[in-house]
């Protein structure tokens, strides 16, 4: 069954990292999806651009509506993720403790509703 | 690092300060996540970014936290001391938790060979055990650590598969380190308290002994395991208890050893999802074997672990 991880952080902290702490969180992340396709559960990540260069659109009335900025303005905010195949919730949160962003942040973790073996 | 070269290791600072600095940071009042990390860096003067690569954080994050446990220290006036004889024994308790911890972590990725924490470790705990001779628990952490790093080699394969204790090639195991862990162990034993670390270290040793005697005393581990849970009942110890009654007594008496677990948490409990699988093969329930080395796997995040458990299961025939 797939999963989505959802890494959220304050991304204010990581904008100020210094190039050799940047360094060392993308390797740890170069680590961790190894570590994910070694283990035969990886099926997708990706790193997001920060909140300031989201869009919302929406349609109302038969019109668009677009807006600058993301969907909320909270303290942490969706930096990326990662989709694996876990046979179980004890299965994906054993990889979530795994992910750097559980350190520094919060993972959450959300089932897919598409039965198994459905891909996008 | 040999046992020789740590006997051999001259301190500089003087000895009775980075003892009060380890009480320091295994401080109640400091987290107990950071007083590992605390340790390494102030006693053993590790960068804090190779602290937090080990520790799965990025370092930014780690130096923040080491910023804040020291300024704690500072405001709440921590005291820069050894404690009063009547806290001793649980602040030790602490320390060694402490130190402990620097050696356990398992870091993501590991490989056959790779030393990570464990040579600090062992460092630190040769400081603790040298400052409180009266104590029976900082040698017992320091036999099991020695007991840990004389078989590091043996541990995991030249493909990566971890390698369990008793099939374990007794010809890499490091002499010198299992001599040291003997020695301590020996020391212990006359101070005529037991506790967690010693027999934790005595269970190792046991296991050790394969190398002189050719085999694995199994029911002489039951029993030490028994000693333990009196000690510190911990879901662990008996998962270990129940795979030692499997091998001293049999598949049977250890699949009903397993069954003393609630069973809500021992499905959810890798090590304990491992052993039943294993005692279940041997049963000879092959079909069922490999549906709790399946389930055992999905949550087995460690390479060498899960390459380990995967062979278990492929072997297994209906």
């Amino acid at each position: 069954m797939r999963y989505t991880l959802f890494l959220y952080s304050n991304e204010a902290e990581f904008a100020a990292l210094k190039p050799e702490e940047m360094e060392q969180a993308m390797s740890m992340y170069s680590a961790y999806i190894d570590a994910l396709k070694e283990a035969g559960v990886f099926v997708d990540t990706d790193w997001l651009k920060p909140s300031a260069t989201a869009t919302r659109l929406s349609v109302k009335d038969g019109e668009r509506r677009v807006q600058d900025g993301p969907y909320a303005d909270t303290k942490e905010q969706l930096g990326g993720y990662f989709v694996i195949e876990a046979p179980n919730l004890d299965a994906a949160m054993a990889w979530a403790e795994k992910c750097p962003a559980a350190h520094y942040g919060i993972v959450e973790i959300r089932p897919s509703n598409m039965s198994d073996g459905a891909k996008g | 690092m040999t046992a020789a070269a740590l006997a051999q290791l001259d301190d500089g600072a003087p000895p009775d300060r980075r003892l009060s600095l380890m009480f320091v940071c295994a401080h109640p009042a400091i987290d107990s996540s950071v007083r590992t990390p605390l340790m390494l860096q102030t006693v053993l003067g590790l960068d804090a970014s190779d602290i937090a690569t080990v520790f799965l954080v990025p370092s930014s994050a780690m130096a923040q936290r080491l910023v804040r446990a020291k300024r704690k220290i500072k405001d709440a006036r921590i005291p820069f001391d050894v404690p009063d004889r009547s806290v001793l024994a649980s602040r030790i308790d602490d320390v060694l938790e402490a130190i402990y911890g620097a050696h356990a972590f398992e870091r993501l990725g590991r490989r056959k060979g790779d030393e990570d924490l464990s040579d600090e470790a062992l460092f630190l705990s040769d400081i603790a055990l040298r400052l409180l001779p009266e104590e029976p628990e900082p040698l017992g952490l320091g036999a099991l650590l020695s007991f840990e790093a004389a078989r590091r080699s043996a541990a995991i394969d030249d493909d990566g598969v971890l390698t369990p204790i008793s099939e374990q090639d007794v010809g890499q195991w490091d002499e010198g380190h299992l001599q040291r862990g003997d020695a301590l162990l020996a020391r212990a034993h006359v101070l005529r308290r037991p506790g967690r670390f010693q027999i934790e270290a005595a269970i190792q040793s046991a296991h050790c002994d394969r190398r002189r005697t050719g085999r694995t005393d199994w029911p002489a581990i039951v029993q030490l395991y028994e000693g333990l849970l009196a000690l510190a009942p911990t879901v662990g110890a008996a998962v270990a208890r129940a795979a030692a009654v499997g091998e001293a007594y049999g598949a049977e008496a250890g699949l009903k050893a397993l069954e003393t677990i609630d069973p809500e948490t021992a499905e959810r409990f890798q090590p304990a999802l491992a052993t039943r699988a294993h005692l279940l093969s041997v049963r000879g329930d092959n079909t069922e074997a490999r549906r709790v080395y399946d389930a055992a796997i999905a949550l087995t995040t460690d390479a060498p672990s899960r390459r380990f458990l995967e062979q278990r299961r492929d072997r297994l025939r209906d």
